[in-house]
């Protein structure tokens, strides 16, 4: 438990979207970076306040409700979208002290499940806006995210197995000797691969798939209710970095520099390999997604839950 | 996979390469000589307008932005209102391509926007240049056989003197 819970109970959620909104900008820059140009350099330092103007837009924008849609589920959709991801970092270690619920012994669990629910945003959102582009998008992420959750969980089966605990506090402080990138790298690939997916980053981005289907799920959102989706992708970015971090990088473990910067470099690291893999890889078609996910990810997964057993048993017996 | 990972590596490595942007208030892109940007009217090494309102620059203008009226002083013809409207124009260059006397010339410039689109529609004072253009060598008048104050008939460059009908010398 940190010092002060209801402050960072206030703060953490503000911290996280000004991260997710700065995030925005990161992602153009660099992208622009890796595109021969430079992307928005115009709005204060090095084009830093264009996060802050594109968020000014969208709140000036008027907020359209089609008379078509469902009404309460159409609000609803994007709150749940943002409070699942938003939740999920409840448990996250960030430093030996901190995580809002403390040391929660189903952390794990909480965040899978906290993933699982987020699904229903996209989902509905699709059902809701009654428009075939958006209905379309919604099945192919339930179609999506469904089967990528499948697993997302069994990958990091591996990591369980070895730490020997659901608790995220706990499995940070079994990597003192070794990260976990190294025996579970298999995992880790397998959870990456899955992790682009749940958020729908490119080149698993085919629920919103722009060319094809104009934005996928939000096609009907405007204003502030798109901007949550948005802000909610770029937070579940940060929030399965901020996994990856926790769960196979070490933590906020790390010489020298303080616990709280290990983290911060790490996660910072895993995002701009986000980004990297949004500036380099095109879409993939459906058939190949569920190809790769349900032929080569899945029982990649069940193999390195195999091998992971094997070799504890092996340990524990000898 | 293999490929995936290369693709990955290429993309990372353009982060050290030269970006192609042009900041562009900032840094002026290069612009050539016959770059086809804002219209200027010109005139001959004389100082005088190079137009005689010929109106073939209107009639070739394909979206029909340009509107003269001729005047006539001493032989000499020239526009007595010359417009463009260039919020119509589209820089095509046929108006220069039809000017018979090298009047009309597109210059290396686009720095035209206006907060108001009536300001986009130049009159002849906005539109006259003192100097001579792409051609600085170039008048018409010295070389047209037409008589103007201080030429006579046959005194134009290239221009024998008329035949005297009424005489029998050959």
């Amino acid at each position: 438990m940190t010092p002060l819970p209801l402050l960072s109970i206030l703060l953490t959620p503000l911290i996280i979207l000004a991260l997710a909104t700065l995030l925005t900008w990161v992602e153009r820059r660099l992208l622009g970076l890796w595109q021969d140009r430079y992307g928005p350099n115009r709005v204060g330092p090095g084009g830093l306040f264009q996060a802050v103007a594109d968020g000014i837009k969208l709140l000036f924008k008027q907020d359209w409700i089609p008379p078509f849609a469902d009404r309460g589920v159409f609000v609803l959709a994007p709150v749940i979208g943002m409070m699942t991801v938003l939740m999920s970092f409840a448990v996250i270690p960030v430093t030996a002290l901190s995580g809002i619920a403390g040391n929660l012994n189903v952390g794990l669990l909480f965040v899978l499940a906290m993933m699982g629910l987020g699904v229903y945003a996209v989902v509905l959102a699709g059902w809701a806006s009654n428009s075939k582009y958006a209905l379309l998008g919604g099945m192919r992420a339930a179609a999506q995210m469904i089967s990528y959750e499948v697993f997302m969980g069994i990958s990091l089966l591996g990591v369980v197995m070895t730490a020997g605990s659901f608790s995220l506090y706990d499995i940070v402080t079994a990597q003192t000797r070794m990260w976990f990138v190294i025996p579970q790298c298999v995992g880790l690939i397998v959870f990456l691969l899955a992790g682009i997916a749940e958020t729908h980053r490119l080149p698993f981005d085919l629920p919103e798939g722009e060319n094809e289907l104009g934005a996928g799920f939000h096609t009907e959102y405007s204003g502030m209710k798109f901007g949550m989706f948005f802000i909610a992708e770029y937070a579940g970015i940060v929030l399965i970095s901020a996994l990856v971090t926790t769960l196979w990088l070490g933590g906020w473990q790390g010489p020298v520099l303080p616990g709280i910067v290990w983290f911060a470099l790490k996660t910072g690291a895993v995002v701009v390999l986000f980004i990297l893999l949004r500036a380099a890889l095109p879409r993939l078609r459906y058939d190949q997604l569920m190809a790769l996910g349900w032929k080569v990810l899945l029982p990649l997964s069940l193999l390195n839950v195999t091998a992971t057993g094997t070799v504890l048993m092996l340990r524990s017996a000898g | 996979m293999l490929d995936t990972l290369r693709t990955l590596m290429l993309t990372f490595l353009h982060a050290f390469q030269r970006r192609v942007t042009v900041q562009y208030p900032e840094e002026q892109p290069y612009l050539p000589p016959r770059y086809r940007g804002r219209i200027i009217l010109s005139r001959d090494p004389d100082g005088e307008e190079r137009c005689v309102s010929c109106n073939l620059c209107a009639v070739a203008c394909p979206v029909d932005c340009i509107s003269l009226q001729k005047a006539e002083q001493d032989g000499r013809w020239y526009p007595e209102y010359f417009r463009i409207n260039f919020s119509r124009c589209i820089f095509c260059g046929f108006c220069e391509e039809a000017c018979p006397t090298y009047a009309i010339q597109l210059t290396p410039d686009f720095e035209m926007s206006e907060y108001a689109r009536p300001n986009l529609v130049y009159e002849k004072d906005d539109l006259l240049i003192s100097g001579t253009g792409k051609y600085p060598d170039y008048s018409f008048w010295r070389v047209a056989g037409v008589p103007i104050p201080g030429k006579e008939r046959g005194e134009s460059a290239h221009e024998r003197p008329p035949v005297d009908l009424h005489s029998l010398l050959p």
